[in-house]
């Protein structure tokens, strides 16, 4: 028989399609293990920066041992060491509030952008730069080359005592002030040598003094960003728990020659090369998850690390935002803005939690907290509708996030979107600007009076207002990749493979749990149904022909 | 009574892990399909893979036991007597007619049962197969060059695979009561040695 000779073939044959195999998922291995070292190095090296262990105390320095009149006093007092600092930081966002998109050309930035919170910087400037880190920015006219015009403390105090306050164009008050206006209560006017004598790093409270109330207030525009993060608890934020980690701001951020990396206008929204290890000199962004954790870092179930490819890591483990008990604002409603009681007076409604429902100087808002995100493809890449740009639908998105499924750079990222309804002007076409916050005339937190702000909002952006004005719906999407929780908070794999879960507004993916082909599930189900009751009425036939036979 | 020891050790060894194995992936599996929940998607999925993995494993030494032991020749199909077996399964049985085909050691299956069996073998297996373990490499496609395959069709006939297999798996049930006594396949499968009709 020739049958022994074919089953030696065969049985040889087997067995080397078996080994390749074997070779393959071995190769696989040894790559993913390559590719895990540098995020195990970058794990044990965490040392959380807690006590200062600069080697100079500014106490000492009799540079510094001066009564300041001004913050520009400071200034020029760090200046005479550390003399490139101002010049490094008139390059930064954080000063010009201005940044050139290179591949959409769109010129974004504070200074450009609209958004729909309070809407916008122009003709707004002495309340707006309360957060910028310069002096005197009022209008304009504001000299951006002049070195002494920078602010260093409000990003290096270490004494929590400086406050810039809005209406005096980015200083703090020199003297005493009633603060919040018409409260009866005082702000002592701010001790500029004893703040001086005691700079250092930055930290989570000097970059949450402006971070952190974004839109308005605490809590109020990143949804992801709040006081809460001051002192954080292991739940809250893994990085940052105070027992824990520790870590600041700046260990993610980290900044060069005073430019901070990351940012909302340009974010990595993937990177599929890995850990970045020290000295490495490839120009990728420091501040993602996977400048630390590389590409595989599910340790127990590799499956995980077969999702990096699709999601990013902020989807699973940022589970829900404003977790620090602090309601975000989710709403914003300009349209009802400027009723006013009987009397002619302000009216301001509280909801039980303490947060403004109704404010005659802003309109309607409602707050969230422990807030489910939305989630989109994101490659990084965010398109703004810019001032000027012709607008025609009345639901406007103030930025979109661009990307798709078919896109290797994008990601399903979570994120915060923000709607309300603002101000348009109907004869331009356009998302207009109003002038909001001063003491004349024309502020609409003076006057109520729409027509009027506008004209001269529209005036201070070089445009002509048409007379006519409606609100229109928008829509603003913001990343959420702080408030990162522990794992056993991650998301499950049920949240999503499961119909309804949260990635349902997802649609151009096959899920498993998720996707079905129905016509087959409905014939699948059929068939094995008919197959089943046709065994069991032939089952039947027999018991009853056997009893009869 | 007149017996044959058709199943031998390995055989039925095989038989009844693989139909444990089975039976199990099809729990597993249409679970993950979002059929209902039972493990959890988690659990449903892991356990999925790794009783894939298993099967794998057993197949490997089914095919070198069914190839080394020239057992394969048991899958080769006829149409001889098939339409007798239909018959007899359609009204023979009935009437307690005798069966048409007569058991031996060389020939274990019916024509039918050879039909089905290898039905299972070159039609469901096979996309069960490839379906799954392209479900199972799917990050590797594009370094595979297949990066043009989508989720969706693979899922597509592994699910179709696995709708024929539930199928099987009924009609194969059923048909094991068929013997002399309705237990005599299972005893069979079990100790090895068949009642004869
Ligand atoms: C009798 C055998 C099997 C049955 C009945 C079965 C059934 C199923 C079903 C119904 C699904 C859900 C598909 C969907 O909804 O998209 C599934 C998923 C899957 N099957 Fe199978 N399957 C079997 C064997 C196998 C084998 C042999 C492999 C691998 C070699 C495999 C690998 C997979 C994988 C990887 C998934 C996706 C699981 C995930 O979510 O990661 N299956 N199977």
């Amino acid at each position: 028989m020739s049958i022994p000779r074919i089953q030696f073939l065969a049985v040889g044959a087997l067995a080397i399609l078996f080994m390749l195999a074997g070779m393959a998922n071995a190769s696989v291995e040894k790559s993913k293990a390559a590719a895990k070292a540098p995020a195990v190095a970058a794990a044990t090296d965490k040392k959380p920066a807690k006590e200062s262990k600069s080697t100079a105390d500014h106490s000492k320095f009799k540079e510094l041992d001066k009564n300041f009149k001004t913050g520009p006093d400071v200034t020029k007092a760090c200046l005479e060491c550390h003399t490139e600092a101002a010049k490094q930081v008139h390059k930064t966002k954080h000063w010009n509030w201005e940044w050139v998109n290179p591949q959409t050309k769109q010129k974004l930035g504070k200074k450009n952008v609209i958004n729909n919170f309070c809407t916008s910087v122009e003709s707004n400037q002495t309340f707006c730069s309360a957060c910028h880190v310069g002096y005197g920015w009022s209008d304009d006219s504001f000299d951006f080359a002049k070195e002494e015009n920078v602010d260093c403390i409000v990003c290096h105090d270490t004494t929590g005592k400086y406050k810039k306050i809005p209406g005096l164009s980015g200083h703090p008050n020199y003297k005493s002030m009633e603060w919040p206006p018409h409260s009866g209560r005082f702000r002592p006017a701010v001790d500029l040598k004893k703040i001086a004598q005691n700079v250092g790093k930055t930290s989570r409270q000097t970059c949450g003094s402006c971070h952190f109330f974004g839109g308005g207030g605490n809590a109020v525009k990143h949804g992801d960003l709040d006081t809460s993060l001051i002192n954080p608890g292991h739940a809250l934020d893994v990085h940052m728990e105070t027992n824990g980690l520790n870590m600041t701001c700046g260990d993610c951020h980290l900044s060069d020659s005073h430019e901070v990396s990351g940012s909302r206008y340009a974010p990595t929204a993937s990177d599929d090369k890995g850990a970045l290890i020290r000295g490495s000199q490839d120009e990728r962004n420091p501040t993602t998850c996977v400048a630390c954790h590389g590409n595989e870092p599910h340790v127990t179930e590799a499956k995980l690390n077969h999702h990096t490819d699709k999601i990013a890591c902020q989807t699973c483990h940022i589970p829900a935002y404003a977790r620090g008990n602090l309601h975000t604002k989710m709403t914003w409603d300009w349209s009802t803005a400027g009723k006013l009681d009987e009397k002619g007076h302000r009216i301001r409604t509280k909801g039980s939690e303490g947060r403004d429902l109704y404010d005659s100087k802003k309109g309607h808002f409602t707050y969230e907290r422990y807030v489910i995100p939305e989630y989109v493809w994101f490659n990084g890449n965010v398109r703004f509708t810019l001032f000027g740009e012709k607008v025609d639908t009345d639901k406007v998105k103030i930025n979109e996030f661009l990307g798709s499924a078919d896109d290797p750079d994008a990601r399903i990222w979570p994120v915060k979107v923000f709607r309300g309804k603002q101000p348009y002007d109907v004869g331009n076409e356009t998302l207009a600007v109003f002038h909001t916050a001063g003491k004349d005339d024309a502020a609409f937190w003076g006057n109520y009076d729409w027509d009027k702000a506008l004209a001269a909002g529209m005036k201070a952006m070089d445009v002509e207002y048409s007379g006519n004005m409606k609100f229109v719906e928008t829509e603003m999407s913001w990343p959420i990749t702080h408030m990162v929780a522990p794992k056993e908070d991650a998301l499950t794999c049920a949240q999503c493979h499961k119909e309804n879960g949260r990635l349902h507004a997802i649609q151009d993916i096959y899920m498993p749990g998720r996707n079905n082909t129905p016509i087959i599930d409905k014939m699948g189900w059929t068939l094995a149904l008919l197959a089943l009751i046709g065994v069991l009425i032939h089952g039947l036939i027999r018991i009853v022909t056997s009893k009869r036979g | 009574m007149e017996r044959i020891y058709i199943f031998k050790r390995f055989e039925r060894f095989w038989h009844w892990s693989q139909a444990a194995l089975i039976l199990f992936l099809m729990l597993t599996g249409f679970e993950i399909h979002g059929t209902y929940v039972f493990f959890g998607y988690e659990d449903a999925a892991s356990y999925h893979t790794t009783a894939a993995w298993t099967l794998v494993g057993l197949w490997v030494f089914a095919v070198f036991w069914t190839i080394t032991t020239g057992e394969w020749k048991q899958y080769i199909p006829t149409m001889d007597k098939v339409d007798a077996m239909l018959k007899y399964y359609l009204t023979g049985i009935f009437t307690d007619a005798p069966h048409p085909f007569k058991q031996t050691r060389v020939t274990k299956h019916n024509p039918l049962q050879r039909l089905a069996y290898l039905f299972v073998l070159v039609i469901i297996n096979p996309i069960i197969w490839t379906t799954g373990w392209f479900y199972l490499f799917y990050n590797s496609w594009s370094s595979w060059g297949v990066g043009w395959l989508s989720l969706e069709w693979v899922a597509f006939f592994h699910v179709i695979a696995a709708f024929l297999m539930l199928i099987f798996v009924i009609a194969h049930v059923y048909l094991t009561t068929a013997g002399a006594t309705p237990l005599a396949h299972i005893k069979a499968m079990i100790t090895g040695w068949e009642e004869t009709h």
